[in-house]
């Protein structure tokens, strides 16, 4: 996996705020995943067009008290990554 | 045979007596029950020609809107043949606008490159193609269709050169289970994302049929061996495919936890806007509620229906002292209804039930082919079922 890439949502996944859930989803066929918030968060700015680090920098800022992000960010994008969520570009 | 609770009997529960219930994350949308083709093993109800008028667009848009309301996040546009509505576009566009993640749940008959192009742009997230078998002459003696196969050929080609996510579905049962492997060997060829190799359940027209569909217990095992070594094919390749091997529960010696428990997930809307906990329910002797009397939370946490089989208060010997009933809750309701005529008792499948005498004697069975002839889904074979 290219750690200096921008993920990209696997086609075969739909990102969304679940209010009924309190929280981030991915949909697939016919199934649904929960995310818990940090991951949710990282998803929330997958577009296509931020880098990794972009993503990173961005919730950095968001969360400025919760200091270095990157190793976090890099582990949870491995995950999904592994999971077939998103792709590296 | 007409329990569609369309009378004045869909009462409520007094507030307060509701039992728990989680959130209705699957709504199934049965749009219709026309439909080109004439599976033996259908999942609609036997008596589904004197089923009552189907719901409008309007009826239907309301459905979604309180459903979306109430947690449902998944949506299968299913029948019959969905295809058959003229207004899916327009139901498809609402549900994106709702928030669903949409599944249309096809034969492929009816469809082409136009309508798919017309429903991808409406908002359409996921197509799933219902193969009969891998080969033309199978396929369309089990489809009782001349045209079904090439037509399904094609279409499941267009819904991945569109784009579309595609899960290919084959209904196993002893007539085409022996060709397992180039099933799968179709959906690769084909792209798919998802293959559901689903052996055949026995409600409805398939327990109709049953000494016809049923697999021997050999023939189940050699198609489970011949899944996994692809499953590892596949991994090794580097294929994203998933192969969901449903096995049959007329082999287990514990019923499955049928929908999750009775009114925990899952809300099937019929055409007519009957709605049941399961695709089946409509089978069993008890009064379900119409979406055109009745709000779909009231619906949801308060009809009678809904509430029957919820917690474990209903249940009766061996499930009630059974330390396995959280999590079977005691099997499927439809299914010790049909063999023992009592929704309340195990499922037979369980070896601890006393009928399961009945499921050893269908494996039995099983072990030799029978020659009858099936009784196919159609309007006229329906018409038998329908009383009054």
């Amino acid at each position: 996996m290219n750690l200096n890439g921008t993920p990209t949502f696997n086609p075969l996944f739909r990102f969304q705020w679940e209010k009924a859930q309190d929280c981030y989803v991915l949909l697939y066929p016919e199934g649904m995943i929960k995310l818990n918030p940090s991951a949710g968060e990282i998803l929330a700015l997958v577009d296509g067009n931020r880098s990794l680090a972009e993503i990173t920098a961005e919730l950095e800022q968001k969360f400025p008290d919760a200091g270095s992000l990157g190793a976090d960010v890099r582990e949870f994008i491995g995950v999904a990554h592994e999971q077939n969520w998103i792709r590296m570009q | 045979m007409n329990r569609t609770g369309s009378g004045c009997s869909d009462g409520l529960l007094p507030a307060g007596q509701e039992k728990a219930a989680g959130q209705p994350l699957w709504l199934l949308a049965e749009l219709t029950y026309k439909c080109p083709l004439q599976c033996p093993y259908c999942s609609n109800p036997l008596d589904f020609a004197g089923q009552g008028e189907e719901l409008g667009t309007e009826d239907w848009i309301r459905v979604l809107q309180q459903g979306r309301e109430l947690g449902a996040a998944q949506l299968g546009f299913s029948g019959g043949e969905p295809l058959t509505r003229p207004d899916l576009v327009e139901l498809i566009r609402e549900a994106r606008a709702l928030g669903y993640y949409s599944n249309l749940i096809t034969s492929g008959l009816g469809l082409n490159e136009r309508k798919l192009e017309a429903f991808r742009e409406a908002g359409l997230d996921h197509i799933q193609v219902s193969f009969q078998a891998s080969d033309e002459e199978v396929n369309n003696m089990l489809a009782g269709s001349q045209k079904a196969f090439a037509q399904k050929l094609r279409m499941a080609r267009e819904v991945k050169a569109q784009g579309y996510p595609m899960v290919l579905n084959f209904v196993t049962h002893r007539h085409n289970i022996d060709r397992i492997d180039r099933i799968i060997e179709l959906c690769i060829e084909l792209g798919a994302d998802y293959v559901e190799l689903a052996t055949c359940q026995y409600y409805g027209w398939a327990l109709e049929n049953r000494a016809q569909l049923m697999p021997s217990r050999a023939q189940l095992e050699r198609a489970e061996r011949i899944t996994n070594e692809y499953r590892a094919k596949l991994a090794a390749e580097g294929n994203p495919m998933r192969l969901i091997f449903v096995t049959p529960d007329y082999y287990e010696e514990r019923p499955k936890a049928c929908m999750n428990g009775w009114g925990q997930i899952f809300l099937t809307i019929t055409p007519d806007g009957t709605a049941l906990p399961c695709h089946s329910a409509r089978q069993l002797p008890i009064e379900f509620p119409n979406v055109k009397q009745r709000s779909l939370g009231d619906i949801w946490y308060r009809s009678f229906g809904f509430n029957h089989f919820r917690g474990d208060d209903w249940m009766k010997e061996p499930c009630r002292s059974c330390d396995e009933k959280e999590k079977d809750f005691g099997g499927c309701r439809c299914q010790a209804y049909l063999l023992t005529g009592d929704a309340a008792n195990a499922d037979p499948v369980c070896s601890k039930s006393a009928h399961h005498d009945q499921i050893l004697a269908a494996r039995e069975e099983a072990e030799q082919p029978s020659a009858a002839p099936f009784t196919y889904r159609n309007e006229r074979n329906s018409r038998v079922f329908c009383r009054g």
